[in-house]
């Protein structure tokens, strides 16, 4: 077919799509249901039949005709066979999947938590030029013809001139009238971004608080791509020691030990020092722990924070997942910095429901 | 659409496929054959076998749906043929060549059905140019009152599309669009002779107390013809009312009138899905495997068959019951196994072995084919050793396990359960009482109960569509299952709101009925 027959349709239907996805953000990012299902540029997503209500029977209380092996109270199967045409012909309730870009997907998440754009930092890595059409001129091609301009300047040249009949209300353009969209060139920086996940991964990090960072990371790094065009990821796990990891043992990993959370600091200074000069990356650092650490450590924890680390990262946030109930717990300490650094951000993650608040408040800044 | 030069290759095949299905006696519509990747077949199937089609979210969200039953191996769709004349079928590109002629030899059979059978008889045969008209229209509508406003009017009719007389077929429904599409209301000016003094003879307060007083007018015409509306015991063609008498524009009655006309259409093949896969496949495997067939093609076509052919339990496959129902009944009529002689013999073993060899098996399917739908099909011809023979089963949803369970094996109530599922299509049977219930002007609907509630979410989402559309509150009375009790209920939407009014007995509207 040589017109794109279903292409409107499409648009239309992405618009009902996205909707209904935004509808439902809270509901997906507190059960984490996408969470693989991610290629590469796209994410599959199981969204509620779109329907059009009609009248029809209710599908549960009907009796169905079907062929096949089998006596009086053998099961079919789970779920609603599949019917056809003949045999009723009912809709069950079925979940439709649909395709969503990550990009569209971040915009869905800015729009629904409000969350502003980031402005990278440091401007010096320039690697392109893109041309905008923002201005305006009084030549150019036809192609580029700005309608709503060249209109009013005929109407304001028929007007003055008397030429205007209010009756018959015509407007001829001139020559003279037309005005022509023009471009600007603008300088385009794609900044480079690196984001280091440290986890605690000391007995007392459970399934459940593994569960609630894996999703929360999830949408983090969804926001965070959809900034950065070359974004690294780095994975740090500790108990009382810490080392970096792949992204599977990062999730799998359990270790008996106590928690030293000062040594993932350490880690994560060292490796700002070795690797990702903050003139030149952007650095995020998201740190999840149950804020179960030993006393004595807290105290190296902020000095580490604030001398080494604070000063060369864009944001460095700290989730305390499902704390164990204590007074000494390290958010306390924390707490007491954030107060001090705009860059420091925390929050408490109690549950599931909390994730998308916590999410919010992480990136809430726009740094 | 381009015009792709058909393949010689094709060309060839249909030509032999066309003659020998002449040869057998079939009597079709010319068939304009035509090959589409994958990709357009999808399209086109999204489209209800139409691409010049309106354009529609829904189109998209049922592409969507049969892509990924493509991608993921799940479904493939051979070949897509609509119901014109000439007919247009589709073939996708990547059929070998076998299948190509398989394929054509349904079609023609499915032509063959679409030009003799009587519930067609009153479809349009030129509905490719009526589609195209009401994606013009449509389109025109969108440019002159904005994409959203007439996407969400299309929305709201779709949502009461089934409400139609599903045996309405016979009734002539195109005089009901005498409307144009002037909704403006023409206020004649005074002639003034001088374009000066246009503001003295014709002031605009003026013109604004004509025109608001032709308004009044109109309105007021509308609700005479509203307290003239006669329900003469019921009506079923609720949309065929609401054009008539809803405080709808004309764009709108447009729109619903197009919705309407489309669900007409498609009725009778909806009528006759098993009649008419199972008639298409006949002829298929008959031309194949005692003509057209080569022995290099043999295993490939039996493939193709087998899988058209398949059950999954809790299934009925409408090829495979039309296919063997008019088998069954060729052999019945070849050896004369009917009429009370038949029936009345009680030794099964006699039963068995009766051959009169009459020879009218293929007359006898060629008069079906001409004279039944499926339901009336199947409560004719459906007998009780088929249904042993071909396992069929009746089943029921299980709570408790959230699963399916075979409920009966035996046959009258699979028969039974068959024919009510087929009864309307399958879909409840509402009907309108009253147009001026408690004399204002208020609709009241019944639900037929079958002894299947409705599902009461989407029941309550579709009123507040009709109510949208009547303008005043709507009224639907039906039945709610509450654990293992029936209850009778009234559905009341008066704003956008739907309330449950309890106690209502249902014979209080029956007196009007007879």
């Amino acid at each position: 077919m040589a017109f794109d027959r279903i292409g409107p349709d499409y648009e239309r239907f992405r618009k009902i799509v996205h909707g209904r996805i935004r509808e439902n953000l809270r509901r997906y990012i507190s059960h984490g249901e996408m969470i693989g299902r991610r290629g590469k540029d796209l994410i599959s997503i199981p969204i509620p039949e779109i329907d059009i209500p009609r009248f029809e029977k209710d599908p549960r209380k009907d009796i169905g005709v079907g062929q096949g092996k089998g006596g009086v109270g053998d099961l079919l199967g789970k779920g609603k066979p599949e019917r056809g045409a003949g045999a009723g012909d009912l809709p069950g309730e079925h979940m439709l999947e649909v395709d969503v870009t990550l990009e569209d997907l971040a915009q869905l998440l800015g729009e629904e938590l409000e969350l502003p754009r980031i402005e990278p930092k440091g401007k010096k890595n320039i690697q392109n030029y893109h041309n905008r059409y923002t201005t305006i001129r009084r030549v150019g091609p036809e192609s580029l013809r700005h309608f709503k301009r060249t209109y009013k300047q005929a109407l304001k040249r028929q007007i003055i001139s008397g030429q205007y009949n209010p009756e018959e209300p015509r407007i001829v353009p001139i020559h003279e009238d037309r005005f022509y969209k023009s471009w600007k060139r603008v300088p385009l920086p794609e900044s480079s971004a690196v984001v280091f996940y440290m986890m605690d991964v000391s007995g007392s990090m459970g399934d459940e608080q593994k569960e609630i960072v894996r999703t929360e990371s999830f949408w983090i790094d969804i926001w965070l791509r959809s900034h950065y065009k070359n974004l690294e990821v780095a994975y740090l796990i500790h108990d009382a020691e810490a080392r970096e990891v792949d992204r599977e043992a990062f999730y799998g990993t359990k270790e008996s030990g106590g928690t030293k959370i000062s040594s993932a600091y350490k880690l994560f200074a060292d490796m700002i020092d070795k690797k990702y000069n903050p003139d030149d990356w952007n650095i995020y650092g998201f740190h999840f722990s149950d804020g179960d650490n030993w006393s004595e450590d807290n105290d190296d924890c902020i000095s580490l924070l604030e001398q080494r680390i604070l000063k060369r990262v864009n944001l460095f946030c700290y989730g305390q997942v499902k704390p164990v109930q204590s007074s000494d717990t390290f958010i306390h300490y924390f707490r007491e910095l954030a107060g001090k650094h705009e860059n420091a951000v925390f929050s408490e993650i109690d549950d599931k429901e909390g994730i998308m608040d916590s999410i919010k408040s992480f990136l809430g800044k726009g740094r | 659409m381009i015009e792709r030069k058909f393949p010689t290759e094709l060309k060839e095949l249909k030509y032999s496929i066309q003659k020998l299905a002449e040869k057998a006696g079939l009597d079709f519509f010319d068939v304009v054959f035509e090959v589409v990747d994958y990709k357009e077949m999808n399209e086109i199937a999204a489209c209800g076998g139409y691409p010049i089609r309106y354009h529609h979210w829904r189109f998209a969200m049922e592409h969507e749906r049969l892509s990924k039953g493509y991608a993921y191996g799940l479904q493939r769709i051979y070949e897509i043929v609509i119901n014109n004349d000439p007919c247009y079928s589709y073939l996708l590109r990547s059929n070998l060549n076998v299948d190509q002629k398989l394929v054509m030899a349904h079609v023609y059979a499915h032509s063959d059905f679409f030009k003799n059978n009587t519930w067609f008889s009153t479809t349009n045969r030129k509905m490719i140019d009526e589609m195209a008209n009401h994606a013009t229209r449509i389109r025109k509508y969108q440019d002159k009152h904005g994409v959203d406003k007439v996407e969400e009017f299309i929305d709201t009719c779709l949502s009461l599309e089934n409400l139609i007389d599903s045996h309405f077929g016979f009734i002539k429904r195109r005089d009901e669009r005498e409307f144009d599409d002037s909704e403006e209301l023409v206020v004649s000016k005074l002639r003034a002779d001088k374009p000066y003094m246009n503001s003295f003879i014709n002031p605009s307060e003026w013109i604004e107390e004509q025109r608001k007083r032709k308004e009044l007018e109109k309105e007021e015409d509308r609700k005479k013809r509203i307290q003239l509306v006669k329900i003469e015991g019921y009506e079923r063609d609720i949309l065929g009312f609401l054009i008539k008498y809803a405080p709808l524009d004309d764009w709108q009655k447009d729109i619903l009138g197009i919705i309407r006309e489309e669900a007409y259409y498609f009725l009778p093949q909806r009528h006759t899905k098993i009649m008419n896969e199972g008639w298409a496949s006949y002829w298929h495997s008959k031309i194949l495997t005692e003509e057209a067939l080569k022995d290099s093609e043999v295993i490939d076509y039996a493939e193709h068959h087998a899988g058209t052919m398949g059950v999954s339990p809790g299934r009925i496959n409408p090829y495979k019951l039309g296919l063997e129902l008019f088998l069954d009944i060729e052999d019945r009529w070849n050896k004369g196994k009917f009429g009370s002689d038949y029936e009345r013999c009680e030794s099964a073993d006699v039963k068995r072995k009766w051959d009169r060899k009459l020879g009218i098996g293929r007359e006898k399917i060629f008069e079906v084919r001409r004279l039944f739908s499926d339901i009336e099909f199947l409560d004719e011809f459906l007998t009780e050793e088929f249904c042993r023979e071909h396992e069929m089963f009746t089943y029921t949803y299980d709570e408790k396990h959230n699963a399916y369970r075979i409920k009966d094996v035996d046959f009258e109530s699979v028969k039974k359960q068959l024919l009510l599922n087929l009864t309307n299509l399958g879909e409840p049977i509402i009907i309108l009482r009253d147009a001026n219930h408690g004399n204002a002007g208020e609709l009241l609907l019944a639900h037929e109960f079958d002894g299947v509630p409705l599902n009461l979410g989407k029941a309550k989402d579709t009123l507040k569509n009709l109510r949208r559309i009547w303008g005043k509150p709507v009224n639907l009375a039906t039945v709610i299952s509450q654990k293992d009790d029936d209850k009778k209920v009234l559905l009341r939407c008066e704003e956008d709101k739907v309330e449950t009014k309890e106690t209502v007995d249902l014979n209080k509207f029956d007196t009007d009925r007879t």
